[in-house]
Formats: structure tokens, C-alpha cells, sequence
């Protein structure tokens, strides 16, 4: 990281500004008005827009080994992906991960 | 006869919101420990994670911006890429218009705050099974359902700071965000709708890896919604 300390509070400023606003708005200022059903689609699919794309190119090529993909981090991942879809419940999802990473690490190092 | 089964009515919609709430501590205490891990990890110091905490209380956007900072991307895409995931939110706040738009300015100041996908998913769904409640009944069910939620949020953030300088480098933390993602937008995913979008915004973020930092995201991000918004029309077009 290499930002200087007023660039992460400027970071942190906007974000949480832009958050409150972001959950503000509607609420507080456009008030009872409709909004268009377009953009209310286009809003529902954040989530699984933003999130996925950002995990992608980490699972393939994770920085801690230099870019070299890793079968027991791609392992853990679908690990958490599948209990997730399964259980639709986060920390099941996060448990599953974190066990076959862990444990896969644990067996690697034992072997 | 038995009254076992009889739900009691609760004394005040504050204190039903507040035993409604107390499930998600489950869910607020691990989400925060880990972000206080891992902003440390990032080299982020005690009062800028909980800066982080305090102002911004969404846990995958705080999650992403330490992603982006880790990857030293502009400031402009570390906040462009936190701001996105926190969009969904706009749509709560719309939500909320017809049950809270009543309320006086700092009540739904107060209600903006704390509008977070827990507290706006359990208030939303009590809201509707009990139209007869008042605006005044519903900001304070709302407020209820936040206060166990936030002092874990905070709290839990500041142990992992703590624990967080104690962690050695063999615990792959780098790898326990991608797993927090995944975990959190796994569930998320039920329909065709959100299986396009997902595998959009996957393959284009992959394709555009060589762009600067945060850039491909951004296109993969909106090719994503707009691909999951038309698929969504597509399936209603063809169920109607």
C-alpha cells in the first residue's frame, strides 16, 4: 500500500459519506417519487456484479504466490461457493472455506 | 390450553426490533473481526480501520476498498469499486419510502445510518406482515434491530486490529477475503438472472486483468447488471 495517511482518511471521508448518502437518498431527498423499474433492476444485481469480478482474478492468481495459481486456494474457494449456494447461509459458507483452506495447507505441510 | 405456541406480543416495537436483531451479533462479530485483521494486514492503522467501521458500517464495501488499496489502485477506483457494492443500498433506501417517508428529517437521518442489508431485511419483512404499525412504531422497530448489530460491529473491529498484529504470515490471510466474497455473494445467487451476471462480470474482469488496476472491474461491473437486468426481463417476457 502505498498511500499516504491523509489519502486513506480522504478514503475513508468519502466512503462514508458517499454511503450515507447512497442510503439516504431515496429516503431523504427524492422522497415518494418512483423510481424508474430499470434502474431498480440495474441496482439489484450490484452485489453479484461488483463482487464476483473483483474475486476472479484472485482465486486464479493469487498475488501471494506471485500470480502462480494454487490448487489449495482454488480448492477453498469453491469450497465456500458450493456450501454457499447450498446452505445460503454466509457463515456456513465462510466455515467451509476456511476449513479446506486450512486444512488442505495443514496437509500439504504434513506430507 | 396452552399458550406455548402463542407468539407474545412484544412490549415495545423498539425491544421487538432489538430481540429480532440479536441473531445477526453471529453474523456482525466474525464479518468484523476479519476486517480488523485484515486492514492491519494492509497496513491500514488502529484509527483509520475503525474509521472505516464507525463511518462506513457496510462490510463488503469495506472489505472491497481494502482489496483495491492492497492493490494500489487510484483513489478514484478504490472508491469507485467500494461505492458500487454499496449501490444495493440505494434500493433499500427506496424501499423504505412508503413505510418510513413520513418521518421527521433526523429520524430517517437515523434510520439512514443504520440501514445496512440486516437491519433493512428483518424491518422490511416485519413492515409488511404487520401493515397496522405506525411510522413512529417503525423507526423505533428499525433502531432495535440495529442496536445489538452496531456495538459488536465496532467492538469485534478493534479485536481484530489488536489480533491482527499478532497473526504470522503462514495463515494465508490474504486468501480469507476472496473466501468472504464468495461466501457472501454465493447465497445471493438465485436465479438464471444472477448466474449471467455473475458469469459476466467473472470473464470480463479475467479478460480486462491488464488493464490498470480497478478499470476492468469497473466494465465488468456494469456489463454485469445490465446483463442480469435483461436476462431478468428475458425469463418475465417468457413466464408471462
Amino acid at each position: 500500500m502505498t498511500y499516504t495517511a491523509a489519502e486513506i482518511w480522504l478514503i475513508i471521508a468519502i466512503m462514508g459519506v458517499g454511503t450515507f448518502l447512497i442510503r439516504f437518498s431515496f429516503l431523504g431527498l427524492i422522497g415518494n417519487r418512483p423510481m424508474p423499474s430499470f434502474v431498480l433492476r440495474l441496482l439489484r444485481f450490484t452485489p453479484v456484479a461488483v463482487l464476483p469480478g473483483m474475486v476472479a482474478p484472485l482465486v486464479l492468481w493469487p498475488p501471494a504466490t506471485g500470480g502462480d495459481p494454487d490448487p489449495i486456494r482454488m480448492l477453498a474457494a469453491l469450497a465456500t461457493v458450493a456450501v454457499g449456494i447450498w446452505t445460503r447461509n454466509v457463515l456456513w459458507a465462510i466455515t467451509a472455506g476456511a476449513v479446506t483452506l486450512y486444512g488442505a495447507m495443514a496437509m500439504t505441510a504434513l506430507i | 390450553m396452552t399458550t406455548s405456541t402463542v407468539k407474545t406480543p412484544a412490549k415495545s416495537p423498539y425491544w421487538a426490533g432489538f430481540r429480532d436483531g440479536l441473531p445477526f451479533i453471529l453474523m456482525a462479530a466474525p464479518f468484523a473481526t476479519v476486517f480488523g485483521v485484515i486492514a492491519t494486514d494492509a497496513g491500514l492503522t488502529l484509527a483509520q480501520a475503525m474509521g472505516f467501521s464507525v463511518l462506513v458500517i457496510a462490510g463488503a464495501s469495506q472489505f472491497a476498498a481494502i482489496q483495491m488499496m492492497i492493490e494500489n489502485a487510484s483513489i478514484a477506483f478504490v472508491l469507485l469499486a467500494a461505492l458500487a457494492v454499496n449501490l444495493r443500498m440505494a434500493m433499500y433506501s427506496a424501499s423504505l419510502v412508503p413505510y418510513l417517508g413520513a418521518a421527521p428529517l433526523w429520524q430517517r437521518v437515523l434510520v439512514a445510518y443504520l440501514n445496512f442489508d440486516q437491519t433493512y431485511i428483518v424491518s422490511v419483512a416485519r413492515y409488511e406482515s404487520r401493515p397496522e404499525m405506525t411510522v413512529s412504531e417503525r423507526v423505533a422497530y428499525f433502531v432495535g434491530v440495529a442496536t445489538p448489530i452496531v456495538p459488536f460491529w465496532v467492538g469485534m473491529t478493534f479485536v481484530g486490529i489488536i489480533a491482527g498484529a499478532a497473526i504470522p504470515e503462514a495463515w494465508a490471510l490474504d486468501f480469507i477475503m476472496p473466501i468472504m466474497f464468495l461466501a457472501m455473494v454465493a447465497p445471493m445467487v438465485k436465479s438464471l438472472a444472477h448466474v449471467a451476471a455473475t458469469c459476466v462480470s467473472m470473464s470480463v474482469a479475467l479478460a480486462l486483468i491488464n488493464l490498470p488496476s480497478g478499470t476492468g472491474l469497473l466494465i465488468a461491473a456494469g456489463a454485469a447488471m445490465l446483463t442480469g437486468a435483461l436476462v431478468e426481463i428475458w425469463m418475465e417476457g417468457r413466464k408471462a
